[in-house]
């Protein structure tokens, strides 16, 4: 992948068989918007020389590194064609050097790198949505996004939204307001969609709010209460 | 009663840190030197190892260790291992395996070598249950004790149990055979009842084992200190998993720490300690480093358990009038590989109280298979049952003509409504929650619309109704009032999402006349001396908890009077508490600020400040105690207040659909949910509780359902986008719900549960307007999906038999 224009991912819905069709229509849609798909982040895997196992989605490069452990997840120096392992990222407005795994995916560098925990998984496998993040303003799963793929972007997680002061961001102030989260596990995802909507649709009617946030699956099944706290954060603030 | 805090809305004090990122669930600890964990799965479904070689895997650089079934004390069956040499399903943990990072922990379990025994296996109990049929485990598929079958008493142990082959000639491929059953109970005369009835129903149903897929997959975090073991996991419950856990563990309790602030959704399978989160724990003692075991989605099925699922056959006689005269109820119920939760039984008695009928006969038998592990999943019982009793009202009122609304009314339970004949209700107000129901949804004029056409699209309309017990009683309360005036309320209840641990806390605060601003809620960490509480589920937390909340609170209030009285004169009686003061009622200005108060508590000591404590008090709540012992002022008490019923939560659900006869899809357009759960505590968390109820309510009638193959016993639907849990687009966009908020006689504040009904409310509902939609069509099966819907619509055939599982 290395030269080549990074490509953007997109989110995938998993919403609702019997809705497919609506559902289908906005995924074709955004993989035109964007260009990618799973199937690319899949080939973008494949093109790093990382093997295609089962070891794609773990966790793989500890701050700790016995000796030989490189050898066992990836090559040390790029091989030709490879990426560069020492990256700088851009997160929540600050440039953070990280050395990262040809196959990591940017939850995990978050997680276990940049100690961003905020940035939940639910399902590692784009299903879920728990772990979106904004890049350069467009809602992704982070799960199925390579890091190496966000270098020179812009990174914004849950941690990036309070303010220098402490301040909440009004999405997450309405949150509160209206009691969005239940056990708050897919909370942050449900979050940083509503910053990402309300950046290119600030007054989105309650339906446009529904279909943006299809992507977050909630099994506490708090979504009226999100809806409410998108509508109250469009609405600056008001119930 | 007016209150100040109680019926009111609050920010509970964890909601912040939900929304900024800061709330830390076990996948979010870190320590200097930890290893992570990786679970070999068994890939087949019944077996027995024969050997293992992990010599590959041990010499790889980066393997820290393997911690196998021989490491660890023996769990025999049926109860849930933590690892396992003699797997009974696809998915279930053979061994760990723990190094420098998750990829090598990965690439070293490709190199392990395991040689399987194959044994014959079942999916499918009906199967299990003929004559030569597969047992799920080498020394039988069903659950006794010594003391009967499956819960409830003494260790439970395994036996092959069969039916007959004339048993299964007898009933044909369509009903259910009704062979020898293991729990069977009856009230009244049955058999004369049915021949008495003006319409008899004789119906096999089918509902489905859908697994819970909460959203935090049940990783955990270990390490070892000083000899204690210090776990982070995911549970409903903080104190009520202590002693389960260090069993598992193999420490006393007093040197197990355990923290679980946030806990990603349980609904029922993380109130108990379960065997998988210790896997950390004994994996760190083994190779002495911190260690994570990071579940994935697809080990969150195998592992997060599943709702049994029941193949029944139900005798329902009703008189010209619908009045339920007699039911005959059968249920065999799909336990999973392990011990299984009593579905059944909850479901038996759901029926005798929820549609009242004047003679019933309940059997059941409880059948293991090997699939993964089943247990309470929300309204466990409850919820499967409604899903079958409320679209068989619909039938019965068609046929005879009555309104479905009025066929609910007519079988309601009263104040004088019996569970199983046996136990009276405290209070039943089914009738005025269907009433409110109605009256919000419009139940009239929308009962009209019922079969509207437009096209190929089709109006249909469902009432549903939903039941579970909801209060406990007998646990432990504990506060301290420290010598800053501040009060401390321990509560050991958990963190599932119901904001519970803090409306139940600010009963305490409302007892003692304390602004919500002055209290702090002690919990999430067993450190925090925290009492014997019941955890957060089956509807419970609320009417337990607030009854021992209340309990500790009055104990102080009481202390806080005498110590008043001996500084200041007068008898302890002629207090008041209120503000953080104790004063005189008679002259405000004769008082001792809670501070002063805490101050000489501990000049007393004694049972003042928690130096002596109440014997009947729980071993752990007695650990808790010393923990704040000379701190300040301490309340501790038993609740031993009175509870002589049965406390009943009810609800209704409305719904009003548009299904697509060419399609088989269904929107949802109107919702209405109504419930009574005794005196509203926090109105804002309890709406949350209706409207997310019946969401899981709605997967669970249209969506939710597990596959396996029944040749190879593998799971068809992992993943949550085969499981298919509701998503924003799966339910309406606006969900109306209310609350009666009468209060219930047998708790000091009215308080009871609610969490439960909804879900069942909604599912039977939504079952109910499909029917309606189809124009009377009933399935007898949960979940409908689309395919089944068409076939319906078309008039043809199902592509399943009746009695059939695992179908698509």
């Amino acid at each position: 992948m290395s030269g080549k224009k990074p490509t953007k991912d997109i989110v995938l819905n998993s919403g609702s068989d019997a809705a497919g069709t609506d559902i289908a229509t906005e995924i074709l849609a955004g993989i035109n918007r964007f260009g990618a798909s799973r199937r690319d982040f899949i080939k973008g895997i494949i093109a790093t020389g990382a093997s295609v196992s089962a070891g794609f989605m773990l966790y793989g490069c500890s701050q700790e590194s016995p000796q030989g452990q490189q050898a066992a997840n990836a090559p040390a120096t790029p091989a030709p064609g490879g990426v560069e392992r020492l990256v700088s990222i851009n997160v929540n407005g600050e440039v953070r050097r990280v050395d990262v795994l040809p196959n990591e995916t940017l939850a995990m560098t978050l997680r276990y790198k940049l100690g961003l925990t905020g940035t939940k998984l639910g399902c590692d496998r784009g299903e879920c949505g728990a772990c979106t993040v904004l890049i350069d303003d467009v809602a992704v799963y982070s799960c199925t996004t390579l890091t190496h793929t966000v270098r020179k972007r812009n990174v914004l997680t849950i941690e990036g939204l309070v303010g220098p002061d402490g301040a909440l961001h009004p999405v997450q102030q309405a949150f509160v307001d209206e009691l969005g989260p239940q056990c708050g596990f897919c909370t942050p995802g449900q979050v940083m969609s509503t910053v990402a909507l309300l950046k290119v649709n600030p007054k989105p009617t309650r339906e446009e709010a529904r279909r943006a946030l299809s992507g977050n699956l909630c099994r506490c099944g708090a979504y009226d209460n999100y809806l409410n706290s998108v509508m109250r954060a469009s609405a600056g603030g008001q119930a | 009663m007016a209150y100040t805090l109680i019926g009111k809305n609050f920010t509970p004090p964890d909601v912040v840190a939900k929304v900024t990122g800061k709330a830390k669930y076990a996948e979010d600890f870190r320590a200097d030197g930890m290893a992570f964990c990786k679970l070999l799965l068994s890939p087949i479904p019944h077996g027995r190892i024969k050997s293992i070689d992990t010599t590959a895997a041990q010499a790889m650089q980066g393997v820290y260790g393997i911690l196998t079934a021989d490491d660890l004390p023996p769990i025999p069956a049926p109860q849930q291992p933590i690892l396992n040499n003699e797997p009974t399903y696809v998915g279930e943990p053979i061994l760990a395996v723990a190094a420098a990072s998750e990829a090598i922990a990965a690439d070293a379990l490709e190199k392990i070598k395991i040689e399987f025994e194959e044994l014959p296996f079942t999916v499918d109990p009906l199967q299990s249950l003929y004559p030569g049929g597969p047992d799920a485990h080498a020394t039988g598929n069903l659950v006794t004790t010594a003391s009967g079958e499956g819960m409830g008493g003494g260790v439970p142990q395994l036996k092959s149990h069969k039916w007959t082959a004339q048993d299964f000639a007898a009933a044909g491929d369509d009903k259910l055979p009704a062979g020898a059953p293991v729990n069977e109970w009856a009230f009244g005369d049955f058999e004369a009842g049915l021949k008495e009835a003006a319409l008899v129903l004789d119906e096999s149903f089918i509902t489905a084992a859908n697994p819970h897929h909460s959203m935090e997959p049940r990783s955990s975090f270990a390490y070892w200190q000083n000899g204690k073991c210090f776990i982070h996991g995911s549970t409903q419950s903080q104190s009520f998993i202590m002693p389960g856990l260090a069993q598992l563990v193999g420490v006393p309790p007093d040197q197990l720490v355990y923290i679980s602030e946030f806990c990603g959704g349980g609904f029922g399978s993380k109130g108990s300690a379960y065997p998988v989160m210790t896997v950390p724990a004994h994996m760190a003692k083994k190779i002495n480093r911190p260690c994570l075991l990071r579940i994935t989605r697809a080990e969150e099925y195998f592992l997060g358990s599943a709702r049994s699922g029941f193949q029944g056959r139900i005798k329902l006689g009703f008189g010209k009038n619908g009045k339920l005269i007699a039911a005959d109820l059968y249920i065999v119920q799909q336990n999973g590989a392990n011990t299984g939760f009593f579905d059944y039984g909850a479901a038996g008695d759901a029926v005798s109280l929820m549609y009242t009928p004047a003679s019933m006969r309940f059997r059941s038998i409880s059948i293991c298979t090997n699939t993964p592990p089943c247990g309470p999943q929300r309204g466990p019982g409850q919820n499967q049952i409604h899903a079958v009793m409320e679209p068989l009202l619909d039938k019965a009122a068609r046929q005879l003509g009555i309104d479905r609304l009025k066929i609910r009314e007519i079988n309601a339970p009263g104040n004088d409504a019996k569970v199983s004949g046996r136990q009276k209700v405290s209070v039943s107000y089914a009738r005025e929650v269907l009433a409110l129901g109605a009256q919000k949804f419009g139940w009239e004029e929308k009962a009209r619309r019922s079969g509207e056409r437009k096209g190929s699209k089709v109006i249909g309309v469902g009432v549903g109704q939903g039941y579970h017990s909801a209060s406990g009683a007998g646990f432990d309360g504990l506060l301290h009032i420290d010598t800053d005036g501040k009060l401390h309320i321990h509560t050991g209840v958990g963190n599932l999402g119901t904001y519970s641990y803090a409306s139940t806390s600010r009963v305490a605060a409302e007892v003692l006349g304390c602004d919500w601003e002055e209290c702090i809620i002690e919990r999430g960490d067993s450190r925090r001396n925290l009492p014997w509480n019941l955890g957060q589920f089956g509807s419970n937390t609320s009417g337990t908890m607030t009854r021992t909340n209340y309990a500790a609170a009055m104990d102080a209030k009481l202390k806080l009077q005498e110590i008043a009285a001996q500084d200041l004169g007068g008898a302890p009686e002629d207090y008041e508490v209120g503000g953080q003061k104790v004063y005189l009622k008679t002259d405000a200005s004769k008082h001792l600020t809670f501070a002063q108060a805490a101050q000489r508590a501990i000049e007393l000591g004694g049972k003042y400040d928690g130096h002596e404590t109440p014997q009947d008090i729980f071993f752990l709540t007695q650990a808790a105690v010393a923990g704040v012992a000379g701190k300040g002022l301490v309340g501790v008490a038993k609740d031993n207040l009175k509870m002589e019923n049965h406390i009943a939560a009810m609800a209704t659900s409305f719904i009003l659909i548009e299904l697509d006869t060419e399609t088989g899809k269904y929107d949802i357009l109107e919702y209405v949910g109504a419930t009574d759960c005794g005196t509203v505590v926090h109105p804002m968390s309890l709406a949350t509780q209706l409207r997310g109820g019946a969401v899981m309510g709605f997967g669970m009638a249209g969506k939710e359902r597990p596959v396996y193959d029944p040749q190879n016993g593998l799971p068809a639907n992992v993943a949550l986008h085969q499981c298919k849990p509701p998503s924003y687009l799966d339910v309406p966009p606006v969900m109306e719900v209310a609350a009666l908020d009468k209060p219930d006689p047998d708790n000091p504040m009215g308080i009871k549960g609610a969490g439960e009904p909804p879900m069942g409310a909604a599912a039977s509902a939504l079952l109910c307007a499909i029917s309606d939609a189809l124009g009377g069509h009933y399935f007898n099966r949960t979940p409908v999906v689309t395919d089944m819907i068409i076939n319906a619509a078309a008039g043809q055939a199902q592509s399943h038999k009746p009695l059939q599982v695992n179908t698509q």
